[in-house]
């Protein structure tokens, strides 16, 4: 029994190792921000949904399963925060379940496991309930699956079939034990039986053996037997311990599964609060070179700010490269940003932050930051960049995804632009997409002498008066930067006062 | 060593010891560990490759060196023939049943409960059957040489034929098959409980696991509570037990008719040989690491006549075994005398190897007499009728004698026992007393060996000894030039040259004739 609510044949990979990559992303695209907003409050969620997004789907239809699950979701929100809400209460109700002093005895981990068992069978049948009564209205591929698996395989005559199972573990006409003559002739390989059913009168009229009587103060002779029992249970509190954790799994994943949807929910509610598009992404198979943006805007800038954010367009189909230079606060980051976004929501099959997105998967999103901490020693940055440029190196493959922002900065231009080409052009040449900010003409402008067929050039405008208007355009970059806009609106007219002098 | 009974009988039908050629009967028995041990690290060895195998009691067999050529070949073929996996694969498997079975028996003694001890002897002789049976089998297969594997062969072929083990081995199988067909029920009900036999009652650990297959979700923890088993039994086991002999009296009845007629089972050679075998199996494993390190051992060639020896990339066994274990470099040696050479007189900086080449020297020497392969790439050897040592030795208080006297009194004892046939190992002599008297003492001793005409290593700082005839040869340890505090661990032939070390260390600092004087007159 699985839910296969995230893939459609196998679980969600809920504690496995997440890509080399993941630290960088989480916090170069600014993640925690995004994360926040879809647990709303629930760590667990948050987690679910963090892994979601490092866990790319690579395959469109993979991608699909999810979109039309996700649907039926902002449909029936109700009904999907309930049976998260159910997953939760009946791990919440097994964790109370005492497990007694002898933990260590196989009679003790019996009579626990019948105990929690219980519990769960009554959250089963809850469950198969709400599919009775929601099945019909749920129309994608993947709920009517759960739905119809729920009430083939927990129906009422199974429920009933546990339930007596449970019942006679408690053994109320003591316990029967067969047993073989092993090393020594001591007993070995004890199981468990199930006494033939008995007239009305029991078990009372079988002579067929011989027996004995404990006397009753031979506490030695107890203890005996208490290990017998113990031998006994030993394989059927094994198999029952692990029914309640194969059960506890089920919830488990049910929970985590359920979890990113109902993450997904709450992210869509806040962003319709804040007046903000979103749409379901159109992903595109490798192949073809897919990258076109309408309205594409950062999510996490909408969901700090409380504001409404300005989206931009990209056009970037057939283009490998896209080069983002322009004046410095003018939206390079934003957008690259946002376009990082879009592709890690794509591809965990979610909606994106855009009026509409037309886009490749690819086999890895990787990030390459300008660090702004450990600013001491200029050479040791340039060191360190290098080094994780080269960790980069040792994970990323042809059709994977690299952002670059500022990257080989810490250098001189001269520098810095030519390790950045011949990384670039290596990359390119290999079949990685590269979006690349930048304000190291050099290294803009090569590329763009080198021609458009295969490049996009974006530019952060500078607005009247040096207004930003965080909108970017298709040009070609410029050979100075905006630094000085900057360090005039900081330190005001002074300078300008002092120059005059 | 002459054999104590049936000596000149060594027939495969005679079969009796894979060790010696000749029945030594249990000679073995009043070895003790030659006095020589300590100073060459043999104790070590012997502490080690015996360690995990006392029940074979294998110590007094390395105390025993062989004295013939053809006794030192019998054991040489027989290692040959170990040298084949499969022959070595078929000792091992006869050796893990053999102690399979002395591990029952030794049970069955401890137990209390008659019904008990006798299954217990049932195992036993049913491991002792089976193991018997297929290493008859597979020596049948095995391509053997050797006399020893050879007569092996066919007195074990001979013996699993014969009428009392070809009983012993019908009598196990039906018995044992009578009891494994026994399946019993107990039921516990309060302090009452019944036994009966097993009447096909449905297994409720199947049952449940099948009612909740559907939710299998991969692995999951194993709660199966390992619960101990005892060997022996509480009364309330052995009132089950009783029982379970009444609902099947049959089977109970040949168990113990198994036992009286069985009393005595094991064949005195079959146990001889498994104890024997143990002496090469103990050997071939302690140097296996060493080998696997890349260190090579060989079969020696032996003479009980030419002194000519060489060893070629020979090493330290005990230290070698040491340095493989802590995955450290094992540095290698070459010593040769070609006649009318007999004496090595080593010297050169402390803690160079010297003591470490003179160990070795008497170690090959030992090993080869021993009959098994020795460290090196190659080595040609002489048959020793005793091996003798003087290592320097803490002062002991207790004595009144000086050292000086003590020692002299040790090396004359040894002068007064060896022969022309001995080997004898002299290492760092007479250390506590001046170079003159060294010198003196030291020169006398060495003409009393080189007219012994005995094969001898003598490690000295006393340079003038390492030229005194045509007997002596001289070698030296040394060290990296770059780097004079480097040991390298090689010694090597080369005049002896106590000046050698300071000139090495004061070129380090600077401090030669000619580079003190450039520095003075800058």
């Amino acid at each position: 029994m699985k839910a296969f609510l995230m893939h459609r044949d196998h679980d969600f990979d809920l504690d496995g190792e997440l890509p080399a990559n993941g630290a960088a992303l989480e916090q170069d695209l600014e993640l925690a921000v995004l994360l926040t907003g879809m647990g709303a409050g629930d760590g667990f969620m948050s987690e679910i949904a963090r892994r979601a997004l490092l866990l790319s789907l690579s395959d469109p239809e993979a991608i699909a399963y999810r979109q039309q699950i996700l649907t039926d979701c902002l449909e029936h929100p109700a009904v999907v925060r309930e049976l998260y809400a159910l997953a939760g209460e009946a791990l919440t109700a097994e964790r109370k379940v005492w497990g007694g002093i002898l933990r260590d005895s196989p009679r003790t981990i019996l009579s626990t496991s019948v105990a929690k068992m219980e519990l769960f069978v009554g959250f089963l049948r809850r469950l198969r309930e709400m599919a009775d009564e929601h099945a019909s209205t749920f129309s994608s591929p993947g709920f009517t699956r759960f739905f119809a698996m729920l009430r083939t395989e927990l129906d009422e005559e199974y429920i009933e079939l546990i339930e007596d199972h449970l019942k006679t573990l408690k053994f109320k006409g003591g316990m029967l034990i067969s047993a073989r003559l092993a090393a020594g002739n001591k007993g070995r390989g004890y199981k468990l039986r199930r006494p033939r059913e008995q007239g009305l009168l029991g078990r009372v009229f079988d002579r067929s053996g011989y027996s004995f009587t404990v006397p009753d103060r031979d506490m030695t002779a107890f203890k005996v037997l208490s290990e017998l029992e113990d031998r006994g249970v030993n394989l059927v509190a094994n198999a029952l311990a692990q029914s309640v954790d194969h059960v506890r799994s089920f919830f488990i994943m049910l929970r985590g599964e359920i979890g990113f949807y109902v993450g997904a929910l709450n992210l869509s509610e806040r962003l319709a609060e804040l007046g903000q598009p979103t749409a379901f992404p159109v992903p595109v198979a490798r192949g073809e070179l897919a990258l076109s943006a309408r309205g594409v805007y950062d999510v996490c800038l909408a969901l700090t700010t409380g504001q409404p954010v300005v989206g931009n367009d990209v056009d970037g189909d057939n283009k490998s490269l896209v080069m983002i230079t322009g004046a410095n606060q003018g939206g390079k980051s934003t957008l690259l940003r946002s376009i990082g976004l879009a592709q890690l929501m794509t591809q965990c099959g979610m909606f994106v932050g855009a009026d509409s997105l037309r886009v490749n998967v690819c086999d890895g999103l990787f990030t390459h930051y300008k660090r702004e901490e450990d600013d001491t020693m200029e050479s040791g940055k340039l060191d360190e960049e290098l080094a994780r440029m080269s960790e980069i190196a040792n994970h990323i493959s042809a059709n994977s995804m690299l952002l670059c922002n500022e990257s080989f900065a810490a250098t001189n231009e001269r520098e810095g632009s030519q390790i950045a080409r011949e990384v670039v052009t290596a990359l390119l040449d290999e079949g990685v997409r590269v979006l690349f900010v930048t304000h190291m003409f050099d290294l803009a402008d090569g590329f763009y002498r080198r021609g458009r067929d295969s490049a996009l050039f974006l530019r952060a405008e500078r607005g009247i008066e040096g207004a930003r208007p965080f909108k970017l355009s298709e040009a070609a970059p410029l050979p100075t930067s905006y630094g000085g806009d900057s360090y005039r609106k900081i330190f005001g007219s002074s300078v300008d006062a002092a120059r005059a002098k | 060593m002459t054999s104590s009974r049936n000596g000149g009988s060594d027939g495969p039908a005679t079969f009796r010891s894979i060790l010696f050629d000749r029945d030594a009967g249990s000679i073995e028995a009043g070895a003790r560990e030659p006095e020589f041990f300590p100073d060459l690290h043999l104790d070590q060895v012997v502490a080690s490759l015996t360690a995990g195998r006392e029940e074979y009691r294998l110590a007094p067999f390395f105390y025993l060196p062989l004295h013939s050529i053809e006794a030192v070949h019998y054991r040489h073929h027989v290692l040959s023939e170990l040298d084949g996996e499969p022959v070595l694969e078929a000792v091992r498997a006869f050796a893990d049943g053999m102690r399979r079975m002395r591990k029952h028996l030794g049970l069955m003694n401890n137990l209390h409960y008659a019904r008990q001890k006798q299954r217990w002897f049932l195992a036993a002789g049913s491991v002792y059957c089976n193991t018997v049976t297929a290493f008859a089998g597979r020596l049948a297969e095995l391509e053997l040489r050797s006399h020893g594997f050879v007569g092996l062969r066919d007195y074990v072929s001979a013996y699993t034929a014969s009428g009392a083990f070809t009983a012993l081995l019908a009598d196990t199988k039906e018995v044992e098959a009578a009891l494994a067909e026994i399946t019993y029920t107990v039921q516990i009900r309060g302090n009452r409980v019944r036994v009966s036999r097993y009447a096909a009652e449905p297994d409720m650990s199947e049952e449940i696991e099948e009612a909740f297959a559907k939710f299998k979700q991969g692995a999951v923890q194993d709660y199966r509570v390992n619960i101990p088993d005892w060997a022996d039994m509480n009364h309330v086991e052995a009132q089950i037990l009783d029982l379970v002999a009444r609902l099947h009296p049959e089977a109970f009845t040949q168990l113990e008719q198994f036992c009286t007629r069985h009393q005595g089972y094991l064949d005195d050679t079959i146990g001889r040989f498994d104890r024997e075998i143990q002496f090469y199996l103990a050997y071939l494993e302690y140097i296996k690491p060493l080998m696997a390190s890349g260190l090579a051992f060989a079969h020696p060639r032996l003479s009980a006549r030419s002194k000519d020896v060489r060893g070629t990339e020979a090493f330290d066994l005990a230290l070698a075994a040491k340095l493989v274990r802590d995955d450290a470099h094992v540095v290698c040696n070459d010593f040769h005398l070609t006649d009318p050479e007999r004496i090595l007189v080593v010297s050169g900086p402390n803690n160079g190897g010297k003591t470490t080449f003179a160990r070795m020297f008497g170690q090959l020497h030992y090993l080869a007499s021993l009959g098994l392969p020795v460290p090196g790439t190659d080595a040609r050897l002489f048959l020793p009728d005793r091996i003798f040592t003087h290592f320097e030795r803490e002062e002991d208080i207790e004595t009144l004698r000086g050292k000086f006297e003590d020692e002299l009194f040790r090396i004359r004892e040894i002068l007064e026992e060896a022969t022309g046939a001995s080997v004898l190992i002299m290492n760092e002599s007479f250390g506590s007393t001046t170079l003159n008297d060294a010198l003196f003492v030291g020169s006398e001793v060495m003409r009393h060996i080189i007219d012994l005409d005995a094969l001898c290593v003598f490690v000295t700082f006393v340079d003038e000894l390492a030229s005194l005839g045509e007997s002596t040869v001289s070698m030296m340890s040394t060290v990296v030039p770059e780097d004079p505090a480097l040991r390298t661990y090689k010694v090597v032939r080369k005049p002896a040259d106590g000046l050698a070390y300071a000139a090495a260390i004061a070129e380090k600092y600077g401090l030669t004739y000619e580079r003190l004087k450039e520095r003075i007159a800058r």
